[in-house]
């Protein structure tokens, strides 16, 4: 294990920030730290940098428990690289910038020059490299941070929300850069983002933070599909969190009563647990009419509402209960979906994740 | 009007005829200004960035009183360096009262607040951001000063500009430490006081031209050294094999 984090805890002021966190990364992994805005991702990863010192636990680097000695930390700092949220770039060329971790490695002539040239081809800036940094766009001087972190060939990078100020396509030439070059180079990456579905794009592991605290780590797909409590199941997109309570179960298979109505779902848990029933939208179909089908839940519901964006559509319809489903514009079209219709919603047990209250 | 035109063209004669007199007191005064300006420059810059890169306990007020002394008066300087290096003061021993040596140190005294505390507004104008991403990318704690000090290069240049502005632009430390000796420690400056008081008017005014063109050349010469290194740090790219 390249990183591994310890009940670090820190506090501003009197202002908990992180509490209790426990994070490991694996060399090689690309692991993202996914969380709204200030759920304390930019202070962990500060904290994991060494730039800032943790009110309490301890970060272990490569086998080594990281000291308050400046040497050591020097040391480990050395081995990685951070690139900021809303980087900086200094008063000076384009080649001066991404040579600096080098210079300061005392690494010079034409090792120095390869390097960063390749440095600046791979991130798409061939050519730049006597541009004043100052004048570039926020898209290029995030690629040009990048590439001053990359160029030192850390064994762990840190990336704090490399894309959130950026517009789509300097995003995806940021998330190509990472998943195409930074995966071949064998180097660790510890990322984090807003954005779930960026998330899911990159990430090997990740951990979802709210408030300060690591609510869940794993694989993307169980963080996603399988969240572990309502404000996650909210966080990663879940529309359809309804509240209701265990009535049977057989064998596996739970009824669960919500406002009059009865969801069949995959559970444990058994009779008289309150519960929430959390179906993605886009595990929902619609119908004009009730036929016959595997799915476990159906429900007859009046649309409330019709939006459409890009090739999707987003259905919201009261079946007793709120219900909002996601379908292609196409399906919404050719069905003629107005609002007030009435249409059949149906689901499989297995669309239903159950989360205990 | 009349008096003012006619000396102004007589002093632009002797300029350029070459008096040796003028000549002689032009290079003493800019030995002595360049010496104090560079000595300020060396010690008073890392003080600047000792003071701005440690929190301590007073470091607000200690600023404040650094501002302040930015127009402490020359002839006060003068009568403590006085005090000092006169025969009988602590320093006297050095015997270097009514020397350019003491004028240099003078200097340094009075542009000591100057160099300070402008380098310090200096290095408050570069974002925290830059130490940090210096630090993040591996920086020793003196490697990632000497970034922010790189950044603040314009301002810094500014702050030992204004120092040796007023070096060379004192009169009363000079006439008080220095004495005004022919040929010794006669400045620019200090001349002028003289000439003008013994009716030498023409001479006065060139020796103020000569002064006024002076302070013009060294800005000038000084921004492009700085934009130069710029040039150059853009164009070192090249491997020297």
């Amino acid at each position: 294990m390249l990183l591994r984090v310890e009940r670090l805890q820190h506090s501003y002021c009197k202002a908990e920030i992180l509490k209790n966190i426990d994070l490991g990364v694996e060399r090689g992994e690309v692991f993202i730290i996914i969380g709204p805005t200030g759920s304390g991702k930019t202070t962990l990863l500060r904290l994991i940098g060494l730039l800032e010192k943790p009110t309490s636990g301890d970060i272990h680097f490569d086998g080594n428990r990281v000291s308050d000695s400046e040497e050591q930390r020097l040391a480990v700092r050395r081995r990685m690289a951070m690139v900021s949220q809303k980087p900086t770039v200094f008063n000076a060329s384009v080649y001066d910038n991404v040579a600096y971790g080098l210079r300061i490695r005392k690494e010079k002539g034409a090792s120095l020059h390869g390097k960063v040239m390749n440095a600046l081809e791979t991130v798409g800036l061939a050519g730049y490299d006597k541009r004043n940094a100052r004048t570039l766009s926020g898209g290029e001087t995030q690629r040009v941070a990048l590439a001053r972190a990359m160029v030192i060939q850390p064994e762990l990078l840190l990336l704090d929300e490399p894309t959130a100020n950026l517009d789509p396509v300097s995003t995806s030439h940021i998330e190509k850069l990472v998943t195409d070059v930074i995966k071949k180079s064998e180097m660790t990456v510890l990322m984090s983002t807003h954005d779930m579905y960026q998330g899911q794009r990159l990430a090997d592991r990740m951990g979802v933070i709210m408030a300060g605290e690591m609510l869940q780590t794993g694989d993307p797909r169980d963080v996603f599909n399988l969240p572990q409590n309502r404000k996650l199941a909210e966080f990663v997109g879940v529309e359809n969190i309804i509240s209701g309570a265990v009535v049977s179960n057989k064998e596996g298979i739970v009824d669960i009563k919500v406002d009059g109505a009865v969801v069949e779902a995959l559970s444990s848990l058994s009779a008289g647990a309150a519960v929430y029933a959390c179906i993605r939208p886009e595990e929902i179909t619609l119908a004009k009419t009730r036929e016959p089908s595997s799915a476990r839940n159906t429900f007859s519901g009046e649309i409330t509402r019709v939006v459409l964006f890009g090739p999707l559509a987003r259905i919201e319809l009261n079946c007793g209960f709120p219900l909002v489903a996601l379908i292609t514009r196409k399906s919404a079209e050719e069905m003629n979906l107005q609002t007030e219709n009435r249409l059949y919603a149906s689901f499989k047990a297995t669309g239903v994740h159950v989360i205990a209250k | 009007m009349h008096e003012i035109a006619d000396a102004f063209v007589i002093a632009i004669k002797m300029i350029f005829t070459g008096d040796p007199e003028v000549y002689a007191i032009t290079a003493r005064t800019l030995e002595i200004s360049i010496s104090s300006t560079l000595i300020g420059a060396l010690l008073f810059i890392p003080l600047g960035c000792l003071i701005y890169f440690n929190n301590f306990w007073g470091k607000r007020t200690l600023i404040s009183i650094i501002q302040t002394c930015y127009s402490l008066p020359t002839v006060f300087v003068g009568l403590l360096v006085f005090l000092a290096f006169s025969r009988a003061g602590p320093l006297g021993f050095f015997g270097i009262m009514f020397t350019p040596q003491v004028m240099v140190i003078g200097q340094v005294v009075l542009i000591a607040p100057i160099i300070t505390g402008l380098t310090i507004s200096a290095l408050s104008g570069v974002s925290p951001a830059i130490r940090e991403t210096a630090v993040s990318l591996g920086a020793t704690r003196f490697q990632a000063v000497w970034l922010v000090l790189k950044e603040a290069r314009y301002a810094v240049l500014t702050a030992i500009l204004v120092g040796f502005g007023r070096a060379i632009s004192e009169v009363g430390l000079a006439i008080m430490v220095g004495g005004n000796i022919r040929g010794f420690t006669r400045v620019l400056t200090t001349a002028m006081a003289l000439e003008t008081q013994m009716g030498n008017i023409e001479l006065s005014m060139a020796l103020g031209i000569i002064l006024i063109v002076l302070a013009l050349i060294i800005t000038v010469l000084a921004n492009k050294f700085v934009k130069g290194k710029e040039a150059d740090a853009a164009q070192s790219r090249a491997p020297t094999a």
